[in-house]
């Protein structure tokens, strides 16, 4: 069942057709070529696919493209303005915070996303008594990047590159 | 996936209206369990609709001291919510416990309520699974069940309940609000969600077209010192192996009240009543918490390969109420 929606995509408005049972994930790489979201478990379960859905982190590959209907999404290619990488990118590059590179995207996304929930005072699971830190321990930034998974194992040099980002305010 | 047709709802009486009167229709909020089912082939809904623009999304502090949560708050906001963190931080933590952060913005308290049973046979469609497939068996009986219950389970059905926030909203005595065709009803969490016996693809006595529309916390000054201890595979991520929801008040060394739930152990959040009204009014101390603690998994029986959970509970309980003891939240 085809229906018609409006996405608007790394600031761009885009109009499309799709059908119904087409995900967010594949409504952006297969109709719109827009493949810096990355297809990997397609179960929610690694991370990959995360973007920034009305600003808030999310996976993309469980959410249907009709229900984001009106949505304004940015994916890491959108992150970067005006060809200056988003400090997060930049961090990433030089803490050499991948190997691969498969999950990266969402990997900035998800750490872009994650430092906003921080600054707005969203507590963790490992955030004693409840009560945000004025700044995140390499424990709180584990805890809350545990929904990217990186097979190549570059997880000490993200919690790196997410440190110095901080440290160039990236969450502000 | 099966073709489907979707609406978005403007108004919840509509919304209860169509999906009733459809067998093959299903409310749709955040996804995060329905979309994955529909596509491992477990769910083939016809029409899916559309309950997140539903004005679902509030938290109220109601004037005699109860908390309402709306069913379409996602997850992140319930967890981060103020007054949930001071008044009810079990509520909090078992929230945080639970999926990864990109799924608790998309997963609503309802949907958390609703999500199905992470048992491997269910979500495998080649299996058989009584759940799924009422009649032609259960896989995990005499399978890999590691997993799955030590108490309160049938020879239809040994999966456990895979919510965090279902468990401590047991411990909180919860109600759930839910509007049918014939207007709002009120169910305590406690009957919520069921025991498999013989009907174990029925997880909860909601009847078909049945919307939740909120949850409410009963004022409950007992919760402002509460806590979610989930113990998991990996540290971050993971479902329970068994999770322990509890809230204590200790006055001149006694128990003063006290509120005990259990996850990763049954079908359902498993309230441990008896264990509850051992501690009332006695000493608050290592031996009695042991007591209590065995208690509450007295009428356990493991399957083959989950016999470690009943110690892992029974000490994780211990262990929690010693804490609690101590003024620690964790």
């Amino acid at each position: 069942m085809e229906v018609s929606i409006s996405l608007r995509v790394d600031g761009e408005q885009r109009e499309l057709a799709v059908d119904t049972r087409t995900t967010l994930l594949d409504a952006l790489r297969e109709h719109l070529g827009v493949t810096a979201a990355k297809k990997g478990c397609d179960h929610g379960q690694c991370g990959a696919c995360t973007v920034l859905l009305d600003g808030r982190r999310v996976t993309t590959c469980l959410s249907l493209a009709v229900a984001c209907d009106g949505a304004t999404i940015v994916t890491a290619r959108g992150l970067a303005e005006g060809g200056r990488l988003h400090p997060v990118q930049q961090a990433f590059l030089e803490c050499d915070a991948l190997q691969c590179g498969y999950c990266t995207p969402g990997q900035v996304c998800s750490a872009v996303g994650m430092l906003e929930e921080a600054k707005a005072g969203h507590p963790s699971f490992v955030t004693a008594g409840l009560t945000p830190p004025a700044e995140l321990s390499d424990e709180e930034i584990r805890e809350r990047m545990s929904g990217n998974l990186c097979r190549c194992g570059a997880y000490a040099n993200i919690v790196a590159a997410i440190r110095a980002a901080i440290g160039k305010g990236a969450a502000s | 996936m099966t073709p489907f047709a979707y609406e978005r709802a403007s108004d919840a009486g509509a919304a209860v209206a169509r999906v009733a009167a459809n067998p093959d229709a299903v409310f749709l909020a955040g996804g995060t369990n329905l979309v994955d089912h529909m596509r491992l082939g477990m769910a083939h809904p016809q029409l899916l609709v559309d309950v997140t623009h539903l004005r679902f999304a509030t938290i109220e502090s109601l004037p005699d001291g109860r908390v309402r949560i709306g069913s379409g708050v996602r997850n992140s906001d319930l967890a981060a919510n103020r007054t949930v963190r001071e008044r009810y931080p079990v509520l909090s933590q078992a929230l945080l416990a639970g999926a990864s952060g990109q799924l608790r913005n998309l997963a609503t308290t309802g949907g958390n309520l609703l999500q199905r049973t992470r048992c491997a046979y269910f979500q495998d469609v080649t299996t058989p699974c009584n759940k799924r497939k009422p009649g032609s068996g259960c896989s995990a009986l005499e399978g890999c069940n590691r997993d799955h219950a030590i108490l309160g389970a049938s020879e239809q059905c040994v999966a456990v309940h895979p919510s965090d926030m279902a468990v401590a909203l047991a411990a909180l005595d919860a109600t759930v609000v839910v509007l049918g065709r014939q207007g709002e009803r009120r169910i305590p969490i406690a009957d919520f969600h069921r025991l498999p016996g013989n009907a174990p693809q029925r997880d909860t006595v909601l009847e078909h077209g049945e919307l939740i529309i909120a949850v409410e916390l009963p004022a409950l000054p007992v919760a402002a010192l509460s806590t979610y201890y989930k113990v998991r595979d990996r540290a971050s991520y993971a479902f329970a192996l068994v999770s322990v929801a509890a809230a204590l008040e200790v006055r001149n060394g006694l128990v003063e009240d006290v509120r005990i739930a259990l996850g990763g152990v049954a079908h359902k959040p498993w309230r441990a009543l008896h264990a509850e009204a051992m501690l009332r009014g006695a000493a608050a101390s290592e031996q009695n918490y042991r007591r209590a603690a065995e208690a509450a998994l007295a009428d356990a029986k493991p399957l083959k390969h989950n016999a470690f959970k009943v110690p892992l509970a029974r000490n994780t309980l211990t262990m929690v109420l010693r804490n609690l003891t101590a003024g620690a939240r964790r």
